[in-house]
């Protein structure tokens, strides 16, 4: 949940702020740049990174813009988008298994407490393929919906509505 | 506005993504503080994206705080020293100013230096880089000639200078397999402007001239061997001057240099 007075305070330099914002948001943004990274120490390195800027520049959030989630969604993404694309990297990483997040899921073998493997089990299953494909590219590579109709071949509407129904199934197994 | 289809359009969706345009995320933003519906939904979908990405980190990150905090402590010390207030510290501070000052612009006349430096430089990489370039070219030509040169099947036909110009000097290498003919013409004097060398493939008996060529770009042809093509019965070779574009037939007065094929 956004905490607008969590963030205000985080603006202001408030170092308590900062640290309960670790607490929310440093898991899901950690998984985020570990699936485009895929190197457990390498993400770790761009999340320490990512989080010193959420400290630094806070004060360039602006709430009509987006979530204060999306926006730090965007750095991660783009901090680990350029590691991918530095040449150490290329050297490092010549063959990546996983291509997404799905791959990754599967491939798991040990969970955080939060999220037992039944449940990791649970969330690939109820997902369609073209779900997979939608969530890995507008979520975890962070496409825009015209890139992703481009991408899938379909039609910018059609992006829209079939996400949706993709995230209600998410959500509808998180109630459950 | 009728939230419910505003819902269900799957904007709120993307919205979180981050994959609206900047204009259409400011209107979802503006929906969001003015319906509490539309943001009790954007929140929900964002749980659901925190929970789901967090399945993919390896592990919960938590002790890494620790770690993060220490670098925030490194970063913020000097923010951090108290300030004194005495006069004679604003005035030490006047003092440094300028000395900072002064020594900014040494800095920026150092630095404009440097740049131009910097430029020179690239300028005589890049020359250098040139220079190799071509040095690479031409032993690949070099090398490409003596393969030729090294060939049995290549007869070597000297030419010898005419009447008019008796210090002219020419040798035709010609592959009767491949059917080419190389020139060397290093001993040719330049042409004279809106001139050309044509190279004549000859019969003696009787005497009937083919053309096979002209030697183009004589002045800026470095290594002065031109590869013409030759698929004739040739007995000899001629070289004459004609004027730009070639002759149909060869100007006899402007015969530079002859020489016949010896017999195999």
């Amino acid at each position: 949940m956004q905490q607008d007075g969590l963030i205000l305070e985080l603006q202001k330099g408030n170092q308590r702020a900062f640290e309960r914002i670790y607490e929310l948001y440093s898991e899901s943004i950690y998984g985020i740049i570990y699936s485009i990274v895929q190197d457990e120490k390498v993400a770790e390195e761009i999340l320490q990174d990512v989080f010193l800027k959420i400290w630094e520049n806070s004060s360039s959030y602006n709430s009509d813009k987006g979530r204060f989630f999306t926006w730090i969604l965007n750095i991660a993404r783009n901090a680990s988008i350029d590691q991918i694309r530095s040449k150490s990297h290329k050297n490092k990483q010549k063959n990546l298994t996983s291509d997404n997040f799905v791959d990754i899921l599967e491939n798991k073998t040990h969970f955080s407490a939060k999220m037992d493997a039944i449940g990791i089990k649970k969330y690939i299953d109820i997902l369609k393929p073209v779900c997979k494909k939608l969530i890995d590219l507008l979520f975890f590579k962070g496409f825009t919906q015209k890139e992703t109709a481009e991408e899938l071949e379909m039609p910018l509407g059609t992006v829209k509505t079939k996400n949706r129904a993709c995230i209600n199934k998410l959500r509808e197994m998180l109630v459950e | 506005m009728d939230i419910e289809e505003y819902i269900s359009s799957g904007i709120l969706e993307l919205y979180v993504y981050g994959a609206l345009t900047e204009e259409e995320s400011r209107e979802v933003s503006k929906a969001l503080k003015e319906h509490p519906e539309i943001r009790r939904e954007v929140e929900e979908i964002e749980h659901a994206l925190q929970q789901l990405a967090s399945t993919a980190a390896p592990y919960n990150p938590e002790a890494l705080l620790a770690s993060i905090k220490t670098k925030l402590a490194d970063k913020n010390v000097i923010s951090l020293q108290p300030e004194r207030k005495t006069r004679w510290v604003s005035y030490i501070g006047w003092a440094a100013s300028i000395v900072l000052l002064i020594g900014l612009f040494f800095l920026i006349g150092d630095n404009n230096d440097l740049r131009e430096q910097l430029s020179s430089e690239k300028a005589r990489v890049a020359r250098m880089e040139q220079q190799i370039a071509d040095a690479r070219d031409d032993a690949e030509k070099t090398r490409e000639l003596l393969a030729v040169l090294r060939d049995k099947d290549v007869s070597r036909i000297p030419l010898q200078g005419q009447n008019v110009a008796p210090e002219a000097y020419a040798t035709v290498y010609w592959n009767k397999e491949e059917n080419k003919a190389y020139i060397d013409a290093k001993d040719l004097p330049e042409p004279p402007r809106g001139k050309v060398y044509q190279v004549w493939s000859l019969k003696l008996e009787p005497l009937t001239p083919t053309s096979i060529g002209l030697l183009d770009e004589f002045t800026t042809d470095d290594n002065k061997i031109f590869t013409l093509e030759n698929a004739n019965e040739s007995e000899a070779f001629g070289i004459t001057l004609e004027p730009e574009g070639g002759s149909e037939s060869p100007t006899m007065e402007q015969l530079y240099v002859l020489g016949a094929v010896s017999a195999p």
